[in-house]
């Protein structure tokens, strides 16, 4: 990598501290339109170290994404805090990138122009950021797709656009929110194994949402259990099986995978029905 | 077994090309013909329409008295020798050529058009992204949006006089809330994804605007001018036909004192044509302006 960011990736190793998560007695309660307050998470405390890459799995609704916005900075903690580096989030957190489910792709700009926001937004000169989008598009596979515009772009080639904008800035933390949700089977597991190519080349601290647990165990250093609403950690599981992971597909097969994942799914699994019940009875 | 294969295939295979090309030949008959069987269709409305009015202002079952009478209903054939006497009489009309109330109409239905379009996009921006600003403003919106706005013409024309002034105002009075209501909802249903993502970027309240919400409005705003268009045209005539010195809504009135039904479809079929033009113009800068839009699936069916 180096080549596109020789100075910031030299300020980056300088510093690795800065790219360390600490959440420590998170909390966040909503208003809701009629006056009443709803607890989306409660106490979550977490840390993630630099360079690491954390999943966080739980039951629909028990605030995953809720811990993600707090961490960007987009929404403020009810108590409790976040600290990345050395500072406590107040306001957007700088070096960050999100991705969502939703591919929150421009309509109206071509792709390379969407590629292009993250270094216009820093102030980066136009032609030098086109260089740079181009680069990216060509690391992602999509070099001779610049002008497209995203309607004209199949799932996975969105998703292939979204992850070159939010990696181009060279973000010390990625988060991601579901991203590869809403894809098919065979474009996820692609693209799962593209996103593991360029973490390794770039090593982002990296928050992961997922419902998928096979998808966790195979991306993650580390899987974070949530309880159901009102939110809060419940269980840290760390992953020892090796990297680099080669293919996402093929070690689904170890047995060390499996051991793994049946021991989260154990954890998971109350969880998931409290969840289920508790819906199930308010309906 | 293969040499079977490869021959069924060689002797096949110029068979299957020329059905090819026969296909597409057949296939584009049958959208000429389907082009030229809806000219036909609208020709013989046309037909139908006209000259059924013209049969039932002619015809005279008694002997006396028409089906229709062309005194209060016109004529095609004298809407004709009217539209034609507009555009030629030149010397005894009272109030200048008809080219010249022609511009003095459009002149002011265009500058009411524009008024009221910035003033509704400006406004609908501002209140569409700022939730309290809205809260505050948005019941008086209403009460004003609820008045009916013609009325406003007899009070503008009171208060500034019979020129061009009065007359743009109500034009710009009703394109506004045309434009402004969909500027507003246009802001409202911009993905809050998008703009997440530009924030965590780094972008200032500024740069959301530019890059995420106003070309996200721009669907709705663009959608809006059509409609907006005739309003204007609207708001400009009905404040002439309340008091004027010049343009066309003067002739109309003018023509209904003389009971003149002729002269009055006459500057109707001028106003559509206006109107039209207008609207193609507006389609081609939603054409350039949206050209990022997946086509239409209706619009693509519809052909």
């Amino acid at each position: 990598m180096g080549v596109n960011h020789p100075d910031r990736s030299a300020a980056r190793e300088g510093a690795d501290g800065r790219a360390r998560i600490d959440i420590a007695g998170l909390t966040k309660r909503y208003l809701t339109p009629k006056g009443e307050t709803f607890t989306a998470i409660r106490d979550v405390t977490l840390a993630v170290e630099p360079g690491q890459f954390c999943s966080i799995v739980g039951p629909t609704g028990c605030g995953k994404s809720t811990t993600l916005a707090q961490v960007s900075g987009l929404e403020r903690p009810s108590a409790g805090g976040v600290r990345v580096g050395a500072n406590i989030v107040d306001g957007i957190t700088d070096g960050v990138s999100y991705m969502f489910q939703a591919d929150a792709l421009f309509p109206w700009k071509s792709v390379l122009n969407n590629v292009m926001m993250g270094p216009i937004l820093l102030g980066t000169p136009k032609k030098e950021a086109t260089v740079l989008a181009l680069d990216w598009l060509r690391r992602v596979g999509l070099a001779g797709f610049e002008d497209r515009y995203p309607h004209q772009l199949s799932g996975g080639m969105r998703k292939r656009v979204a992850m070159a904008a939010a990696l181009i800035n060279n973000p010390r933390i990625l988060l991601m929110d579901e991203p590869f949700g809403a894809l098919d089977v065979q474009t996820k597991a692609i693209m799962q194994n593209e996103l593991l190519k360029l973490w390794e080349d770039l090593r982002p601290t990296v928050l992961f949402i997922t419902h998928d647990l096979d998808e966790a165990v195979a991306l993650s250093d580390r899987v974070v259990i949530m309880t159901t609403s009102p939110g809060t950690v419940k269980d840290v599981f760390d992953i020892d099986l090796p990297r680099p992971r080669g293919n996402v597909q093929q070690i689904r097969h170890e047995s060390r995978f499996l051991e793994l994942q049946e021991q989260i799914w154990e954890s998971l699994k109350d969880e998931v029905t409290r969840a289920y019940a508790r819906t199930a009875g308010a309906a | 077994m293969t040499t079977l294969a490869q021959g069924s295939a060689q002797s096949g295979a110029p068979k299957t090309e020329e059905s090819a090309a026969q296909i597409a030949a057949r296939g584009r008959q049958a959208s000429q013909r389907r082009q030229i069987l809806i000219w036909v269709g609208r020709v013989l409305l046309a037909v139908v329409i006209i000259g059924g009015w013209q049969l039932c202002t002619n015809l005279k079952p008694d002997g006396k008295h028409p089906l229709v009478d062309p005194f209060f209903f016109g004529m095609p054939s004298q809407i004709w020798d009217s539209l034609v006497t507009l555009f030629t009489n030149t010397e005894d009309a009272s109030f200048g050529s008809i080219w010249e109330n022609i511009w003095v109409t459009g002149q002011e239905a265009i500058l009411g058009f524009l008024l009221g379009t910035v003033a509704g996009i400006v406004l609908g921006l501002l209140l569409g992204s700022n939730r309290y600003l809205s809260s505050v403003v948005g019941p008086y919106i209403r009460i004003v949006n609820s008045i009916p706005r013609i009325i406003l013409g007899s009070i503008f024309i009171v208060a500034f006089g019979l020129g061009t002034f009065p007359k743009v105002l109500l034009a710009a009075v009703l394109v506004f809330f045309v434009v402004f209501f969909n500027a507003f909802q246009g802001v409202r249903e911009v993905d809050q994804n998008l703009v997440a993502n530009v924030r965590v970027l780094g972008a200032s309240p500024l740069q959301v605007a530019i890059h995420v919400t106003i070309p996200s409005a721009m669907t709705w705003i663009i959608a809006s001018l059509h409609t907006a268009f005739g309003f204007a045209i609207i708001g400009a005539l009905v404040a002439e036909v309340l008091g004027a010195q010049q343009g066309l809504g003067l002739i109309i009135s003018q023509a209904q004192g003389k009971f003149d039904p002729d002269t009055v479809f006459a500057c109707m079929i001028i106003i559509a044509v206006i109107t039209l033009l207008a609207e193609y113009l507006i389609g081609l800068l939603e054409h350039s302006l949206l050209k990022w839009r997946p086509p239409n699936k209706s619009e693509a069916q519809s052909i």
